[in-house]
């Protein structure tokens, strides 16, 4: 290596700037949150922005870096969800086997990962709209079986009575303690999207989105590589799963339904695909606007407005809310946003 | 690791490079291919002419197992990979470039060609950030190096100029201790001066590297290849030397319209 170019990185990079001045900014302005917070703001807005920015994070992981629009991960989640129903405790009076959180949590989670594998060996074969069409078709098959099968699902009331752990001496249902515990697993997800995405594997399955063929040409297995993306993504969908059941206390069809499905995809069309930071934006204002809109033009009209807002933002930036700054800020977000498509 | 030992085992065995056997594609009642046999050694440098539509790129297409052939059996240093999947054929160190780049637009040139050598190693899964001493980030910067990118080793793909993007085509093949390449009509497109230097790229290549070059520029095709074979209709239908292909008038009549020389 005689001739290195003079963009080379410096030999050392401190712990501080190897994260990142912005994200360090924003993790601190979400740990102070809580103190200006009401309840209701920690729970209602902050608590479900962070659960249903996971959720879309990780079809953000499969969408953005992989190429795989995925609509059945609200399904993967519900699959966490109904997993720590049947394990653990629930009031319904079926299943609740009362197992504790610390073995419950951990199967939902593999399970749901699972789950999400075989629905990415399910539509391997499929590309683009093909892809939303097939997941699609798999989230509408799991909602109506979970309708109607009872001896697993309980059907259409589902499960309720599902709490939140206990330990250390926390109480993890109170509103603070929930907020962080939120926090805690968003933060993980976020930080593990963010250096996987340029890790060895990372690159790969942006070379598979980018060019499937040259990959297999280099000797790369892409239906593997693709697969284990849907897996890595199911992890991440299935946490969010767990903390959502907690958040509801109850899971049923109605979680996991059609539209719930689509609220993922455009959480993440709003808040933007380039980076993991673009679906917790984009869950903060549907979120924002799903709580408040009721208010401002009533309860029939609630998803016109939000329909509205998010038709201005596909019209205006195709890139979402992080394509918006990509345009007041160029070449800031060109250092930030430069690992995603 | 493995298919360097595989390599080493097979080296001095007098093995050929490739064994091509009656190779035939039909593509319905087209017969794009038919009856191909070609033997080509260890580390020889071979040329594949032929008008357009002779089946050149089809010939490619069933050595790399992008498709089967209809017929034939096809043998890699000894070993037949007919029914090998793609991946298992580049394991064994064969590679190819494509007539259209077929490139990762949205990585940069590092990280393509580290991905390039990390197709045949272990740790592809991996899950960590490569370091600046890892293997393959080493051999990737070397390649950068044969290639002549070097000053454009963080620059996104999607902005180098279609030239830079032959070289990368080429760089992509280099990568992973490849034993034999296919390169499909690297010269297209390129100006005289960067066919120069794809020329002396291909003469600089290691000794023990056998290629196949597509390419309708003679100027090139005959500089870098030792023996020449010529395609027409999906059969082999003359083989020599660069020279021989040169003068030969039948050849100068179907492929070069009587003009050249």
């Amino acid at each position: 290596m005689t001739a290195l170019a003079p963009t080379d990185k410096p030999a050392a990079q401190s712990i501080l700037e190897k994260i990142g001045a912005g994200n360090i900014v924003v993790l601190v302005l979400l740990a102070l949150y809580p103190a200006v917070a009401s309840d209701f703001f920690l729970t209602q807005i902050g608590a479900y922005s962070l659960i249903l920015g996971m959720i879309s994070l990780s079809l953000m992981l499969l969408a953005g870096y992989g190429g795989m629009v995925s609509l059945a991960q609200i399904s993967v989640a519900g699959i966490a969800g109904y997993t720590v129903a049947i394990f653990g405790l629930n009031n319904s009076g079926v299943h609740g086997f009362g197992w504790p959180f610390w073995i419950v949590v951990p199967i939902a989670t593999l399970v749901a990962a699972g789950a999400s594998a075989l629905i990415g060996v399910i539509s391997n074969r499929t590309e683009g709209i093909y892809t939303i069409m097939i997941t699609l078709a798999i989230a509408t098959a799991f909602f109506y079986f979970t309708q109607q099968n009872y001896s697993l699902f309980n059907g259409f009331p589902g499960y309720t009575g599902i709490r939140a752990p206990e330990f250390w001496g926390v109480n993890w249902r109170d509103p603070m303690p929930f907020y962080y515990l939120c926090l805690g697993f968003a933060v993980v997800a976020y930080a593990a999207v963010l250096y996987g995405s340029r890790s060895t594997y990372g690159l790969t399955v942006q070379a598979v989105r980018d060019n499937p063929r040259r990959m297999r040409a280099l000797g790369f297995n892409v239906t593997a590589h693709k697969v284990v993306a849907y897996f890595y993504a199911g992890i991440i969908a299935g946490l969010a799963g767990v903390l959502l059941v907690w958040f509801n206390g109850r899971i049923s069809p109605g979680t996991i339904n059609v539209s719930a499905a689509i609220n993922v995809l455009i959480i993440a069309v709003i808040g933007g695909m380039r980076h993991p930071i673009g679906p917790f934006l984009g869950a903060v204002v549907v979120v924002l606007m799903q709580t408040f809109a009721i208010d401002i033009v009533g309860a029939e009209r609630f998803n016109t407005l939000i329909g509205l807002f998010f038709l201005v933002i596909v019209f205006v930036s195709p890139d979402g809310l992080l394509g918006l700054w990509g345009r007041i800020k160029p070449h800031l977000a060109q250092e930030s946003l430069r690992s995603g498509p | 690791m493995a298919e360097i030992s595989v390599a080493s085992r097979l080296q001095g065995s007098g093995a050929y490079a490739l064994e091509l056997d009656g190779i035939a594609r039909h593509f319905g009642a087209l017969v794009a291919l038919s009856g191909i046999n070609m033997r080509i050694a260890a580390g020889e440098r071979r040329a594949v002419l032929g008008s357009n539509g002779a089946g050149k790129t089809t010939l490619f297409n069933a050595i790399t197992g992008d498709f089967l052939p209809t017929a034939g059996r096809i043998r890699f240093f000894g070993e037949d990979i007919t029914d090998l999947p793609p991946h298992e054929r580049i394991r064994r160190g064969l590679r190819r470039t494509y007539q259209i780049s077929q490139l990762f637009k949205g990585l940069t040139v590092l990280d393509s060609i580290f991905l390039a050598c990390r197709g045949v190693s272990r740790r592809r899964f991996s899950l960590l950030r490569p370091s600046i001493n890892d293997v393959n980030m080493v051999q990737a910067e070397s390649i950068l190096n044969a290639v002549h990118l070097e000053s454009d080793r963080d620059v996104l793909v999607a902005t180098l100029s279609h030239g830079q993007q032959r070289q990368l085509e080429i760089a992509l093949a280099l990568a992973g201790a490849p034993r034999f390449i296919l390169f499909d009509e690297p010269a297209a497109g390129l100006s005289p001066t960067e066919r120069r230097d794809l020329v002396a790229i291909l003469n600089a290549l290691p000794k023990h590297i056998g290629y196949i070059i597509i390419e309708h520029d003679l100027d090139v095709a005959l500089r870098v290849s030792e023996y020449v074979s010529m395609m027409h209709n999906g059969r082999l239908f003359k083989e020599g030397t660069p020279q021989e292909i040169e003068a030969d008038p039948e050849v100068q009549e179907i492929y070069l319209g009587g003009k050249h020389g």
